[in-house]
């Protein structure tokens, strides 16, 4: 016991030499230096697209269904709105909704999971048999569920969508505290009198926090798709806000004329999901990571 | 394994329970009065209060909760309250073998596409095909199912005229008709299915041609095929098991979209229409057997395991 406790304290600090090795896996990385290229173009189209998209994405104003061409790269939908403009808009919605959904579900999920699995017993038990029940369903599943009783627009439809990605991180954080528990540094920190609190913030967290990191990316991907498919069921925002799902709805009825409004937004979906998969891909290797939840 | 089987089952009971007393809680507690929404708020006071009465709506809780079981046991799940008032149950009974038809030719399309692609994948690691194979289970898991379905119409139906569009036949209208109007919804549903269990057959097979067995296998001189089909598989197949589950959650979640791409009336367009029309004993249904078919098959695949794996025994 004592030799693990020495090999532990003598251990180089690891962050840095951390950050030096994932830049190096990004940089070997084929997929995922492509990835973090495109995720870094949808981002910034995403702060600041209403900045450079060539026109007003709601505006009216030209021929109905024009087909891509230099004045509109992507055409024009069946109301004369330029795609391209809607597309560029509809990043922003997409990647906030896929960010801060999966940011309040690893909160309050990693939350759960720490308290269940480090004090056990009938806290346990509780939380628990709630994440067991919603383990049982898929998470679109779920969403679907929770904008029924909630509500359409965006905040209910990020309600809707953290929830049903808490069970995710709730059973990581469980499953990673449960092993740590039985560290013998934190035994160590009981014995000095180390608050429960600072135990699991200090100790706990950043010895899980590899699976849990690997588990945002993956739910990051999902939580986008997710808010694609209920945008497209008519579940999504608002009729008025462009995003990727609703303008692919309303060209539904206009695709066998017009091949791009079709194609194009789904591409843009398309990407920004695979972007996040190969980041995550190489995350998982670079973490060594091996048991996450590959659904959505 | 009976022991184990009752346990399981008593289980999954109590899942659907548990479902089923939280969609009638929520459905009654949660602001919005869905009788407002039926009289689309002109409805005056008196009208509200009679159809309240009528849909037993005024009985305390815990009497329209027994209730509610009572009915729901002699297969009675109440009337669509939006357009032409059938009973939920009646709806069910017309909705389910689309979707259930829906799934399951995804899933063998699925299979049949993945199966083959992983373990090609796998036993020439590094080549051509490899690479083929691996991106495009990417792409397959990064791309949102209703626009594949969207793709597929496009290019099948509107350019080539090949398959039909939307809508759906029932068998008893004949195979053709029926398989010619669920090929494209299928593809659509099975494509991110493909992609997961494509690339968990290609890396739970070559864990498996890691191992020492494999290689005591090789040393008896046996040939490629006994080597792969009869060695390596079975043995790759437990962790695809493991995720088949998953997977086939995926692939129903599906379902519950492309379903609307394709106007076929499953569970899923019946859950859709009903939540944007306020229909909360349609939904209330749908968001039953749908749920069901979720605790089956994960009970399903549970019991997979003790078949692919006989190591595993659940009695001790």
């Amino acid at each position: 016991m004592s030799e693990a406790v020495l090999g532990d304290i003598a251990l180089p600090p690891r962050r840095r030499a951390g950050w030096v090795q994932l830049r190096a896996v990004l940089w070997r990385d084929k997929k995922a230096f492509i990835g973090a290229i495109l995720l870094t173009i949808f981002a910034l189209l995403a702060a600041i697209g209403p900045l450079v998209s060539p026109y007003d994405p709601n505006a009216m104003t030209f021929d109905m269904l024009l087909p891509p061409s230099w004045i509109h790269p992507l055409g024009t939908d069946d109301l004369g709105r330029d795609l391209l403009s809607r597309i560029i808009v509809g990043t922003q919605v997409s990647l906030f909704v896929g960010v801060s959904t999966v940011a309040i579900a690893l909160v309050a999920g990693v939350t759960l999971g720490m308290l269940a699995g480090y004090f056990g017993g009938w806290l346990d038990h509780i939380i628990m048999r709630y994440i067991d029940l919603q383990w049982a369903f898929p998470n679109f599943i779920i969403a679907v569920y929770l904008v029924a009783v909630f509500g359409t627009g965006l905040s209910n439809l990020i309600a809707a969508i953290s929830l049903a990605f808490l069970d995710d991180f709730a059973r990581v954080a469980r499953g990673m505290v449960l092993s740590i528990k039985e560290e013998p540094y934190i035994a160590a920190a009981k014995t000095v009198g180390v608050s429960h609190f600072r135990i699991m913030w200090r100790h706990v967290l950043p010895n899980a926090a590899a699976p849990i990191i690997v588990q945002a990316t993956v739910s990051v991907s999902y939580a986008i798709l997710a808010e694609a498919s209920l945008s497209f069921l008519g579940l999504g925002v608002d009729a008025d806000t462009p995003t990727w799902g609703l303008i692919l709805s309303d060209a539904r009825s206009f695709i066998s004329r017009a091949w791009w409004l079709g194609i194009f937004p789904g591409l843009a979906i398309m990407l920004t999901v695979l972007s996040i998969n190969f980041i995550g891909d190489a995350l998982r290797d670079f973490l060594d990571v091996r048991e996450t939840k590959d659904a959505g | 394994m009976t022991r184990y089987l009752i346990r399981r089952g008593i289980g999954a009971v109590i899942v659907m329970w548990a479902v089923a007393t939280l969609v009638f809680f929520i459905v009654r507690l949660v602001p919005g009065d869905p009788i407002a929404a039926m009289l689309f708020d002109t409805g005056d006071a008196a009208a509200v209060e009679q159809l309240r009465h009528k849909l037993g709506l005024d009985a305390p809780l815990y009497v329209q909760y027994v209730k509610w079981f009572w009915l729901m046991f002699q297969g009675d799940l109440g009337n669509s309250i939006y357009g032409s008032h059938i009973p939920v149950a009646q709806e069910i009974v017309e909705a389910l073998p689309r979707t259930l038809s829906l799934a399951s030719l995804g899933f063998l399309i699925a299979l049949v596409i993945a199966v083959p692609a992983g373990l090609i994948a796998a036993t020439r690691r590094n080549s051509l095909l490899d690479h083929a194979v691996t991106t495009a289970a990417f792409l397959g898991l990064s791309m949102p199912d209703f626009w594949t379905g969207i793709l597929l119409i496009i290019l099948f139906a509107a350019t080539l005229h090949w398959l039909p569009a939307i809508g759906y036949v029932p068998l008893s209208g004949g195979f053709w008709p029926w398989l010619s109007h669920l090929i494209l919804p299928a593809v659509a549903v099975g494509t991110t299915f493909s992609a997961i269990i494509a690339r968990m057959i290609r890396s739970a097979m070559l864990e498996v041609l890691k191992t020492d067995y494999m290689r005591v296998a090789r040393a008896k001189g046996l040939t490629k095929s006994t080597l792969i089909l009869r060695h390596a598989f079975p043995n790759a197949l437990i962790p695809v098991v493991t995720v088949m589950g998953i997977a086939f959650a995926l692939l129903m979640a599906g379902a519950v979209v492309v379903e609307n791409v394709f106007a076929i009336k499953g569970l899923g367009r019946m859950l859709i229409q009903g939540i944007l029309n306020r229909d909360y004993p349609a939904v209330q249904g749908a968001v039953l057997v749908i749920s069901a078919i979720f605790v089956f098959s994960n009970l399903l695949v549970d019991l997979l395991y003790t078949v692919i794996d006989p190591r595993i025994r659940y009695d001790k």
